[in-house]
């Protein structure tokens, strides 16, 4: 049942509704399959993936935070307080925090922030600091602050638009985060550049780290075998299902 | 009393109600009671391990899909050592769906899940390549079928279901060519091959350019080669194409199927067999019947009155 689905920007919506448990128990990292309604535009015939934004089990909400791209986040648009979606989830593996870390790194580009939001507020949960560096083309798209900083986060805000956002200037944010001792692990969502160098500094400086990961899925639970990509375990190559095996993957994975 | 069970290609099934291959997996187990299905059809497996085709492996159309998945698998090793198990807990009978590139695999293949306990029937998906007809699909044509049935029913003496495709101008002749070679049942049909491309960038939706057509939009197609194959055989017909709800499996009975699968419906709706089999039963209530077995076939074709000649 919906209660809310309101524009935070341009671009995006925040979709709030009540799922009630178990639906609510879902954990950072994990998503949900949504059968979008149908338009007079559009007929999306798939459901949608979608990360958690927010599940809360005291309340039995779940939100969603996205970006109005397609034919089902245009019908998730259309959404009313009152109206009915079908859902099925929580799906998939979650984030999971190393054992001993005292402060976490999150990279968040465009709407990769929605899915790092909840993992910051589990780190927080248990004590452990985070940085949360948000990236997007510019600041109009930035969003989740309110998330971070209620938690305590440091933020660090990097945009096209003022020139921050490059690989290079991330890197030297990341390593002087790693030199201060703030960088016990790394996560991304978002971007596949900002992956690759998460992935590649964290084997540099010994930094364990998960990915969020996106794939286009028909069934969500496993049995199509559409969602699958290549993963890197030791020396060899395997196809792995999003859906199935992840959303989430450790970094070093990541081929 | 409503009694859904029938008999299929040498199974007796609680009821007519089972997934497509390929539509299916044990992650299902925990959104469904498998225990309620007819049967247990599983993904195509080859002998050899396959990694599939290239992504993007589906594409959305109009009410359905495109897949080119390419029959990933982890080989028939691992399928008897570590699915056989599992699929053994629960009582619906196990089709193993089956793959090869030529009639000699086919045969190797279905002796060996002969030997092991737990597999009830094969299925033949007789709509892949094959390399000794210039890659095309056994089921095309109806003297293909017929030599890889032959080698099928000699290496097996499970029930042997043949899946066929309805990528052919002559369904009919080869399902006649089936049931000649031996087969027990008949499956109609897979997907129709298909194509997408994206306008903006001018490129296939599918990593392999063509693919499988599935769901609600080829039911019609589906429907009318089940019509023609009850026409042409005897043995059972399992209707299989855009089956989503019991109006979908009932209209396919009426055709001529005795059974029917549901696949792409299950993506959507991971209820969809749970709810094709209570709508089932909901049907024979308001219709008064003790079971499905009047409906097979039973489609009235006849009396309609050609219009005159304009006068």
């Amino acid at each position: 049942m919906v209660i809310s689905n309101a524009w935070v920007n341009r671009d995006y919506k925040h979709l709030v509704l009540d799922a009630g448990l178990p639906a609510a128990g879902a954990k950072a990292g994990q998503f949900f399959h949504l059968l979008c309604p149908a338009t007079e535009q559009d007929s999306p015939f798939f459901r949608r993936p979608m990360s958690t934004y927010r599940a809360d089990p005291a309340t039995g909400r779940v939100e969603f935070l996205y970006k109005v791209t397609g034919a089902g986040t245009r019908g998730l648009a259309t959404l009313e307080a009152g109206d009915k979606l079908p859902m099925l989830g929580p799906l998939g593996v979650g984030f999971t925090l190393p054992a001993g870390a005292r402060h976490i790194v999150v990279l968040g580009r465009g709407v990769g922030l929605a899915t790092l939001a909840p993992l910051a507020e589990m780190a927080a949960q248990a004590r452990v600091g985070v940085t949360a560096i948000l990236s997007a083309r510019d600041a109009a798209n930035l969003m989740s602050q309110d998330r971070f900083t209620a938690i305590g986060a440091t933020i660090v805000e990097v945009t096209d638009e003022a020139g921050t956002s490059s690989v290079e200037n991330v890197e030297r944010l990341l390593r002087e985060l790693h030199a201060a001792g703030r960088a016990d692990a790394f996560y991304t969502c978002g971007s596949s550049r900002l992956t690759l160098l998460m992935q590649r500094l964290g084997a540099e400086l010994s930094v364990p780290g998960e990915v969020a990961m996106e794939q286009q899925m028909a069934c969500g639970i496993g049995m199509c075998y559409c969602c699958v990509r290549a993963f890197r375990e030791g020396d060899r190559l395997v196809s792995k299902r999003v859906c199935w095996d992840g959303p989430v993957f450790p970094l070093a994975e990541v081929a | 009393m409503i009694d859904l069970s029938v008999d299929v290609g040498g199974l007796r099934l609680s009821n007519p109600v089972m997934p497509a291959s390929g539509t299916f997996a044990d992650g299902l187990a925990n959104t469904i009671d498998f225990n309620r299905l007819g049967a247990f059809v599983t993904k195509t497996i080859t002998h050899e391990k396959r990694t599939g085709n290239p992504v993007p492996r589906v594409a959305e159309v109009h009410s359905g899909m495109l897949n080119a998945i390419g029959i990933p698998s982890k080989g028939s090793d691992y399928f008897i050592r570590e699915s056989i198990p599992f699929y053994r807990k629960f009582s619906p009978p196990l089709v193993v769906s089956i793959s090869a590139p030529s009639n000699d695999g086919f045969a190797r293949l279905a002796a060996e899940l002969s030997q092991v306990e737990g597999v009830a029937a094969i299925e033949a998906n007789i709509s892949c390549p094959n390399i000794e007809e210039d890659g095309k699909a056994f089921a095309m044509h109806a003297r293909s079928t017929a030599a890889v049935v032959k080698a099928l029913r000699a290496s097996t003496s499970l029930p042997l279901w043949v899946k066929l495709t309805p990528n052919t101008g002559e369904i009919a002749n080869v399902a006649r060519a089936a049931q000649e070679e031996g087969a027990d049942a008949i499956v109609a049909a897979n997907t129709i091959l298909g194509m997408a491309i994206d306008i903006d960038t001018r490129r296939p939706k599918l990593g392999n350019v063509m693919g499988g057509m599935s769901g609600p939009a080829i039911k019609p197609i589906v429907v009318r080669m089940v019509y023609q194959c009850h026409r042409a055989v005897s043995i059972p017909i399992i209707g299989c194409g855009g089956i989503a709800t019991a109006e979908d499996a009932i209209e396919y009975m009426l055709a001529g199927a005795k059974a029917v699968q549901v696949g792409t419906a299950t993506f959507i709706h991971p209820t969809a067999m749970i709810d094709v089999i209570d709508g089932l039963v909901q049907y024979c209530r308001r219709k008064d019947l003790p079971g499905l077995q009047g409906l097979v076939g039973a489609v009235e074709d006849t009396g309609f009155v050609p219009f005159e000649a304009m006068a």
